[in-house]
């Protein structure tokens, strides 16, 4: 069931743009990301976002925590702890291996420890719950089919909170009167710079492409490609997430490649547009309230006599 | 790499991607483990004796590139009789006197020039020995050591048993697999799937390289990792060849440039020796320090390099009845490196002191003795972004906590002057590869910041203004200066003026006043001009050839038009290497630079690293020097005898082969030999810079970990840069420190708790991340577990986001003598739960641990082991 505002592959036109550029997303690709942080530092520094949060967490390399209103990108970092020799389930990391013919399993199996990383960031769901849910209108689909907040239309009401599946999200917090502090933040996937022709912030400081952004459908071929590359060298768990366009929200603007199960980033496994079930809710609602009414006139003329 | 460099990374991950193995060797398990194929924990301080397994394995299973190692290297030179190898003399080499903790290197000479003051001269402060004119250490940063004759016995058959092959074989024999293992910890399966790993990947069709940083550097015997690294690359044929190389990650973006046109004290531009008091009197004896004629190679052209240089910077003033004003050089008396500076500060021997983009009382080892040796100095000068922990320790430092230090005994007056940032002023970074880039200016500098290039510009003019009428014999030097840059809006200096000045122009003649286009144009006569030999070329025909930045993909795959790459925009040093002795490329594949017999010269796809038209065939006649003394197939042109040397027969203060000695502090012994640790390293044995005891002294057991130091990607360095931006500080806010979950749970350490470590120096207290990142290693037997410290914290006083203490205060000073490198990579500590005392309860707190070890300032001071105590 798709949700009523937007149904299609094709996000921009169904919102009625019309002459919209070919649909824009990122492909993070996990299997090379080295973790360096670079994505979140390049997004604050050009979206004006603060700091929040001088705490250790004790994440392994995390100290982040989670995408929220002041933290746009951010990379987990998941320490898969040491295994026997030989022990099964450990998938060794040999990327490009296709070619040397040198990697050797057993010897990345030796070393241990597996060190996941990833960047994540707003899916820009083809069906978008938080935009759905928004009663100002502050939530937009773009042109580029990515889904924007407009701080400036924002009242702060926080419906948008509870409806993204992923938890992205999130109001500001800070002192009153710092800037959007009670505003609904997320990713723009800098439309500031999209306008002008440019690569995102995140993707244009990644050093190693583990952050690529461009044509939608394009992206989506090259992760497929990847994927079989991987697999063919051995990386078994390596699969795709929000790439589908019959998955849950109607495959992700932001999607990713992951060598283990989402759980494991801290992504739903199964992300579905809380609002996919409103068309139901409100076909129901109708028939109640036409009964209701119905009921009500037929008292009425009943009660003639 | 990826943890540190991440943006060079890319290319590592480029060659990942086209079919590299990457193999990582460290203590810790870091981003770069993550993305390797291999990866090897290893026991920090163990990896000379890591390396000599490889160099064992290659030898004892015949995995050498023969022909380039017959060829190129000096495998074939016969050394002297006399030499004595580490293995005969349980751990010393021949030449080695007790009393000056120095060798006499005659004996480690090739045959026939034992004669020769062989090895350079070493200035150590108190211990003075006989002064050489060689140069020595990191003086030769460019160039080997001297030689008196280019004129080598050599036995191509390898078999004569004083021939450096035979000698290697021998030295390295010890270097078992078993023995790899009860020194590093890493199992002999392993080091051999490392072993083949490199070797396979070796040789005509394919190369390898090595990448290191300061895990390598910062030992007593920091120089010999290196040149472990190199026996390796040369006896595989990776030198001179792409792919190959040994490739240093620095630690700033411009650490190259900042040899190349140094910082260091006992050097000027281009690796030109700084002249030494009372040896160096006039250009003649200096420029034979440099070079004799009977040797091979461009060193011998090096008095053009330096009457270049003077004119640069003395101009119309520099003449030739001046010897080009070489007597206004300042000639350096001593060891006036970085940590014998700071000694001299603490005896107030120092009244002065400049830091530029430095915060060595957060990045320097053993950080209380920077605060206190600085709290000694009449002025500091601080140019920095923030207001870092090096301005205000005399107000907020750790000594003032506990009672060692107070504000107002404190006498410096501290200036601080806020600099600009690179993206704030134009000008050069040279990178690892010596390749310079220029930066343009982006932004202006905000409030006072200024660009250093203005401070300098200006500090000397005022200088000079003042002393514009001294009659002074000591200020002639400073007012004589060519002192005349171009202004920028009345005020900032052209730094591509400086550029200009740097590569240097022809004075007088025809071409008056055109920019050099190579080095070989310079003239020892005054007629030109060049700041920095090596950097000649980088203003070629008058454009900043450093500015260029041409698509990779719209040019050759070499990419000759991206920056400059010193000397004359070569991109792979000696790279006639990179062609067979015949001039043929060694395969296809790796084909670079060759021979084109019909147009009679050397071409491909670099810059040849070698004279153009000079035939593979060439052999020149006996007792010829010079660049002319080359042979055809000479391939390390900088090199006295034109060969890569596999055995350093001088130049090198503490051997000429690499051996592994424990670190000054280690809870192990050295199972190699009695010898514990490097005999020539230098210390500073004194109350402010205890050393804990190491085997076979008493009392080691009370420091029973090895603690090592490291960086983060989210910081940099001491934090000047990193921990007053947000954006930085709160992706890594707290010191921290790394243990295993065995560690952990031996000591009681708590994830996310407090533990404190401590060493002879004193006691920090850092949060735990418990991680299996650190593994516990099996060493001798004896398990052994390693605490790893990011050391980018500092009290942050001056407006740092985040603070916490400092890694560098726990480790101590022991020096590399050869460059004078602390130790600071490896060290002996203790670790427990729980907060640190504060307060004058902390320094009591050492004391005791001090007590309980029995330790004295002389602790760890000996630097002959008995041989009683060997295993």
């Amino acid at each position: 069931m798709r949700s009523r505002w937007s149904s299609s592959s094709d996000p921009a036109a169904d919102t009625g743009w019309t002459d919209a550029p070919a649909r824009k997303g990122f492909f993070t690709d996990s299997s090379i990301c080295i973790g360096c942080k670079a994505c979140e530092v390049a997004c604050k520094e050009w979206n004006g976002i603060p700091e929040d949060g001088l705490q250790m967490l004790g994440m392994s390399y995390d100290n982040t925590g989670g995408l929220g209103a002041s933290t746009w990108r951010h990379v987990a970092f998941i320490e898969q702890p040491r295994r026997a020799t030989g022990a099964p389930g450990l998938t060794p990391l040999p990327m490009f291996a296709a070619t040397s013919g040198q990697n050797s399993p057993a010897a990345a199996a030796e070393t241990g420890i597996r060190w996941l990383m990833s960047s994540d960031v707003c899916k820009h769901c083809t069906q978008a719950a938080c935009l759905d849910v928004c009663p100002t209108g502050s939530l937009t689909r773009t042109e580029f089919g990515t889904v924007v907040v407009q701080d400036d239309i924002c009242n702060g009401c926080g419906y948008c909170i509870p409806a993204c599946p992923f938890g992205v999200i999130d109001r500001r917090q800070g002192p009153p009167g710092a800037r959007n502090v009670g505003i609904a933040q997320k990713c723009t996937l800098c439309y500031d710079r999209l306008s002008d022709g440019l690569t995102p912030a995140c993707a244009q400081a990644c050093p190693t492409q583990s952050i690529q952004f461009g044509d939608l459908d394009e992206l989506r071929v090259r992760a497929q490609r990847r994927v079989e590359d991987l697999h063919a060298v051995g990386v078994a768990d390596a699969r795709l997430y929000g790439a589908d366009p019959n998955d849950g929200i109607g495959g992700a603007g932001a999607f990713f490649l992951l060598l283990d199960e989402p759980e494991v980033y801290g992504l739903p496994p199964d992300p579905v547009v809380t609002t996919s079930d409103l068309p139901a809710m409100w076909r129901t609602a109708a028939i109640a309230g036409a009964t209701l009414l119905a009921g009500a006139a037929a008292a009425f003329v009943r009660a003639r006599p | 790499m990826a943890e540190c460099h991440p943006v060079g990374f890319q290319w590592v991950m480029e060659a990942k991607a086209r079919g590299a193995t990457i193999i990582h060797i460290d203590p810790r398990f870091t981003r770069t483990s993550a993305m390797a194929d291999m990866y090897l924990p290893v026991r920090a301080g163990s990896d000379i004796a890591f390396l000599g397994g490889i160099i064992n394995y290659i030898l004892s299973n015949e995995k050498y590139f023969r022909e380039y190692v017959v060829s190129y290297t000096n495998a074939a030179t016969i050394v002297s009789e006399d030499f004595q190898d580490a293995d005969q003399l349980d751990g010393l080499f021949s030449g080695f006197d007790p009393k000056t903790g120095t060798y006499d290197t005659t004996s480690w000479a090739y045959e026939g020039m034992e004669t020769a003051a062989a090895a350079g001269s070493r200035v150590v402060a108190g211990r003075q020995p006989p002064a050489q004119a060689g140069g020595g250490g990191d003086e030769l940063g460019g160039r080997g050591p001297a030689l008196p004759s280019s004129h080598v016995r050599r036995d191509e058959s390898l078999q004569d048993p004083f021939c450096v092959f035979q000698i290697l074989k021998r030295h390295y024999a010890r270097y078992t697999p078993e023995m790899v293992e009860r020194i590093c910890g890493v199992p002999a399966e392993q080091l051999a799937r490392v072993c083949e790993a490199v070797t396979a990947n070796s040789g005509r069709e394919r190369t390898t390289a090595w990448v290191y940083s300061v895990g390598w550097t910062q030992h007593s015997v920091g120089v010999q990792y290196i040149r472990g690294a190199a026996i390796i690359q040369l006896l595989l044929g990776n030198m001179g060849r792409p792919g190959g190389g040994i490739l240093a990650l620095r630690g700033h973006a411009s650490i190259q440039g900042s040899t190349d046109i140094p910082t260091l004290f006992d050097l000027l531009p281009g690796y030109l020796p700084m002249p030494k008091a009372g040896v160096h009197g006039d250009l003649v004896a200096y420029l034979a320090s440099m070079k004799s004629a009977g040797q091979k190679g461009f060193w011998t052209a090096a008095d053009t390099y330096v009457v270049s240089l003077l004119k640069a910077w003395w101009g119309d003033a520099a003449t030739p009845d001046n010897e080009f004003g070489f007597g206004w050089l300042p000639r350096i008396s001593g060891d006036h490196s970085n940590y014998q500076t700071i000694v001299e500060m603490l005896d107030d021997k120092v009244e002065g002191y400049f830091l530029l983009g430095q915060n060595p009382a957060v990045g320097s080892a053993n950080g209380k003795l920077q605060r206190l040796a600085m709290s000694h100095l009449k002025w500091l000068v601080v140019r920095d972004l923030n207001l870092i922990e090096s301005a205000t320790f005399w107000k907020d430092g750790p000594e003032i906590a506990t009672g060692e230090m107070r504000s107002e005994d404190v006498a410096t007056e501290v200036f601080f002057l806020p600099a600009a940032a690179h993206t704030e002023k134009d000008g050069t970074f040279t990178q690892t590869q010596r390749l310079l880039q220029w930066h343009h200016k982006a932004v202006e500098p905000s409030g006072d910041c200024r660009s250093e290039l203005h401070f300098f510009y200006h500090l000397g003019r005022m200088l000079r203004e003042r002393l514009a009428s001294s009659p002074l014999e000591r200020d002639t030097p400073l007012r004589r200066l060519a002192w005349d840059y171009p202004l920028l809006d009345g005020e900032e200096p052209d730094a591509e003026a400086v550029l200009r000045e740097i590569n240097g122009r022809h004075l007088g003649g025809e071409k008056a006043g055109q920019p050099l286009n190579s080095f070989v144009e310079m003239k020892a006569d005054g007629s030109t001009s060049g700041g920095c030999w090596i950097y000649t070329g980088v203003y070629s025909d008058g454009v900043n050839q450093s500015a260029r930045r041409k698509p990779g993909s719209e040019q050759s795959w070499v990419a000759p038009e991206w920056g400059w790459a010193w000397p004359m925009n070569r991109r792979i040093l000696y790279n006639r290497a990179s062609a067979d002795p015949e001039g043929r490329p060694w395969s296809a594949r790796k084909a670079y630079v060759w021979w084109d017999e019909t147009a009679g010269r050397w071409t491909g796809h670099d810059v040849p690293d070698f004279q153009a038209t000079k035939a593979p065939s060439f052999r020149p006649a006996p007792g010829v020097g010079g660049p002319e003394g080359l042979a055809g197939d000479d391939p390390f042109i900088m090199q006295a005898d034109g060969k890569g040397w596999l055995y350093a027969p001088s130049g090198l203060l503490d051997g000429p082969l690499p051996v592994h000695y424990e670190p000054v502090e280690s809870p192990l012994r050295n199972p190699m030999h009695s010898q514990q640790s490097n005999p020539t390293r230098e210390m500073f044995p004194r109350a402010e810079n205890l050393s804990s005891p190491s085997p076979p002294e008493p009392g080691s057991e009370v420091f029973p970990y090895i603690v090592t130091t490291y960086r983060l990607t989210e910081h940099h360095t001491a934090g000047g840069m990193s921990r007053w931006s947000p954006y930085l500080a709160e992706l890594q806010p707290e010191f921290f420190c790394e243990v295993s979950p065995e560690l952990a749970a031996e000591r009681g350490l708590e994830h996310l708790g407090w533990a404190t470590i401590v060493t002879a120096r004193t006691a920090i207290e850092a949060r735990v991340l418990v991680t299996d990142r650190l593994t516990p290693l099996l060493v001798g037997g004896r398990v052994v577990h390693q605490i790893g410290l990011p050391y980018h914290w500092g009290v942050g006083g001056g407006g740092a986001i985040v603070s916490g203490d400092s890694a560098n205060d726990v480790m101590g000073v022991a020096l590399d003598a050869n460059v004078h490198i602390q130790e600071s990579k490896a060290a002996s500590c203790d670790i427990q739960p729980g907060r640190r005392p504060t307060g004058p309860a902390l320094p009591r707190y050492v004391e005791e641990y001090r007590r309980r070890a029995g330790l004295n300032v002389d602790t760890g001071t000996r630097r002959v082991t008995p041989s009683e105590g060997a295993t």
